[in-house]
């Protein structure tokens, strides 16, 4: 018994150190998100290197993470309620790693961006919709922190509202293209970012519902759809009216 | 034993106008004040500090001073960092500093101190988008006008047919100048005025009155059918008469330009279901609808749905936030519902004025 709970402590120690890396690694992305947002917006060349520099440290962690739970597996050979911990956790650092290099790839069009024609609005619109993301990501990272089911509920619930943005921005850009040819090439790479913020949205889905599994034990049903970007479609004769 | 220690130090940390928290040994939230827990929306306690100071800065200083947990350190060390935390229109920037507490010459647990900086950085965002958008807006005018002048003291100057054309397009930008101007000014004046709440007794029938009379011209011009519902006979508000008609003016302008030649703008006033009493001042039109994830920002300044349509039309991107303003300065709320397709309400709900006496004979 006193061995048993010996092991007991070690593992939630373990534990413990592999869930501040998780939220530290949150830290990095939440604050790439936001970087890499006002980048593109300020058309910050400076900034957005600093994104792409600052991706690498989020890997390490992910790198560590990884090795910190091979080893917590093999060792402390954790079980039920234990083991559900340690996935979960594996799962949310690989979320938080495709969050991360979705803001690096935000940051790496912003070269671009910087030298092509402006599109009046595009990077303020992005950096709206970036900002959804963030507060959904902020609430997922405090609903793990204190595995809050009903904050990591709302973090998901909020990803339509992402999605319909990103409806308004493709109809946006398409019309933008169809004004002026010399607007495609950066519209072209806001309509990728458009969609990446979209995906970083579903991304953070996954994270609040690895939440929930982790403090429920049961997977969520269903997600909230909001995203119709497939089915867009503008015929040049809509923008003629304008 | 620790828990009573903690439980006294709650109390100290309550009394605190900023938030704070104490973090234990054991790098979890020891105790919190409830200006922390409001902050964070989280009861704090028990959870790992880390957990809201995850931010690159935060957590690289809080790393830190877990060094200090470990032993010794100076009494008098300090470290400060900046946070960032996302809401859904801004984010909240927060400074926040980390101490060591002693307790018998050992560290014993860190402090930890937030304040809330964002409306500094706020104020000064906002004094940038401001000065950016006004010189934007007054620019295309101002280079249309530049550009004219020049062509009709070159290759135009004996073009008489030019000329004409040329003027006529010279005076509307001119005209939309004077109109931001004027705006500028007018939004100017009701921000200062905003805190005054105003005393006249007035009848809302008086200034929708007033207003069709205004624009009944520009409505017959567009064959637009502006109609009056008056539900709400010998009601009186509370109000500043030329800046209700202002707002009425305004609404009942947008909901022309936007709703179309040739169809009907209709204006109700009737009762909302109180108490309080309230009386609401409704115009719809039937124009194409505005998309919903625009309505939360339609009173911002120099917001447009569509920019380029806006501008063709002579708004001046203020219509609406004048309208906030005066609306809150008499203590009411806007409220902007639309349907796709179908058309917009722009609504205006002001208290109903209590007490004997009716409104002032409309002059």
């Amino acid at each position: 018994m006193t061995e048993r709970l010996h092991i007991d402590q070690a593992f939630d120690k373990d534990l413990e150190k592999i869930r501040e890396a998780i939220l530290m690694m949150g830290g990095h992305v939440e604050h790439a998100i936001a970087q890499a947002a006002d980048a593109l917006e300020a058309r910050d060349e400076d900034l957005a290197r600093q994104v792409v520099e600052g991706d690498k440290r989020i890997d390490e962690i992910e790198e560590e993470i990884d090795q910190s739970v091979v080893s917590l597996l093999a060792l402390r050979q954790p079980q039920a309620g234990d083991l559900r911990a340690v996935i979960s956790v594996m799962k949310m650092a690989s979320e938080l790693e495709r969050l991360g290099d979705l803001a690096k790839n935000m940051g790496k069009r912003v070269p671009v961006l910087a030298t092509s024609v402006e599109i009046e609005g595009a990077g303020a619109a992005i950096r709206r919709q970036a900002r959804q993301v963030a507060q959904m990501l902020r609430d997922a990272l405090d609903s793990f922190a204190q595995l809050d089911m009903a904050l990591a509920t709302e973090a998901i619930t909020r990803d339509v509202d992402v999605d319909h943005m990103t409806n308004a921005l493709f109809r946006e850009f398409i019309t933008h293209m169809m004004e002026d040819p010399r607007k495609i090439s950066p519209c072209l790479h806001y309509l990728f970012i458009a969609k990446n913020v979209e995906r970083m949205g579903d991304h953070v889905t996954s994270l609040a519902e690895h939440v929930i599994y982790l403090a429920s034990g049961s997977k969520v049903a269903a997600r909230p759809k909001g995203s119709s970007t497939s089915s867009v479609h503008i015929a040049p004769e809509d923008t003629v009216r304008r | 034993m620790a828990a009573t220690k903690w439980h006294d130090c709650a109390a100290i940390l309550d009394a605190l106008p900023d938030a704070a928290f104490l973090v234990g040994p054991d790098r979890r939230i020891a105790a919190a004040n409830a200006a922390a827990q409001d902050l964070f929306a989280a009861p704090l306690t028990g959870a790992m500090a880390l957990s809201y100071l995850r931010q690159p800065e935060a957590a690289a200083v809080l790393d830190r001073a877990f060094g200090w947990l470990q032993g010794h350190c100076a009494r008098d060390v300090r470290l400060s960092a900046q946070i960032r935390r996302p809401g859904p229109t801004t984010d909240t920037i927060l400074s926040f500093s980390v101490a060591p507490v002693f307790e018998d010459g050992q560290v014993g647990a860190l402090l930890v101190v937030l304040s809330d900086t964002t409306l500094i950085e706020v104020a000064e965002q906002q004094r940038r988008d401001f000065v950016a958008n006004v010189s934007h807006e007054l620019r295309s005018p101002l280079t249309a006008l530049a550009g004219f002048i020049e062509t009709l003291q070159g290759p135009a100057r004996d073009d008489a047919g030019a000329r004409e054309t040329f003027l006529s397009i010279m005076r509307r930008e001119a005209d939309r100048m004077s109109r931001l101007v004027a705006d500028l000014l007018s939004l100017s004046r009701v921000e200062s005025q905003e805190r005054v709440r105003p005393r006249d007794r007035i009848a809302p029938a008086d200034i929708v009155a007033a207003t069709v009379a205004a624009l009944a011209p520009q409505a017959g011009d567009a064959s637009i059918d502006l109609r009056v519902e008056d539900g709400v006979q010998g009601a009186v508000v509370l109000g500043d008469r030329d800046q209700l008609v202002q707002v009425m003016h305004n609404l009942v302008e947008n909901a022309m330009k936007y709703g179309g030649a040739g169809k009907t703008v209709r204006i109700a006033l009737s009762r909302e279901p109180g108490p309080p009493a309230m009386i609401r001042m409704a115009v719809h039109d039937q124009g194409e609808g505005i998309d919903p994830t625009h309505l939360p920002r339609l009173t911002e300044r120099f917001y447009r749905v569509d920019g380029h349509r806006s501008r063709e039309m002579g708004g001046t991107g203020l219509g609406l936030a004048i309208v906030k303003h005066i609306v809150n300065r008499h203590r009411g709320r806007l409220v902007i519902t639309s349907d796709i397709g179908k058309g917009s309400c722009f609504a205006v709900v002001l208290p109903e004025a209590v007490g004997a006496g009716s409104a002032p004979a409309v002059t």
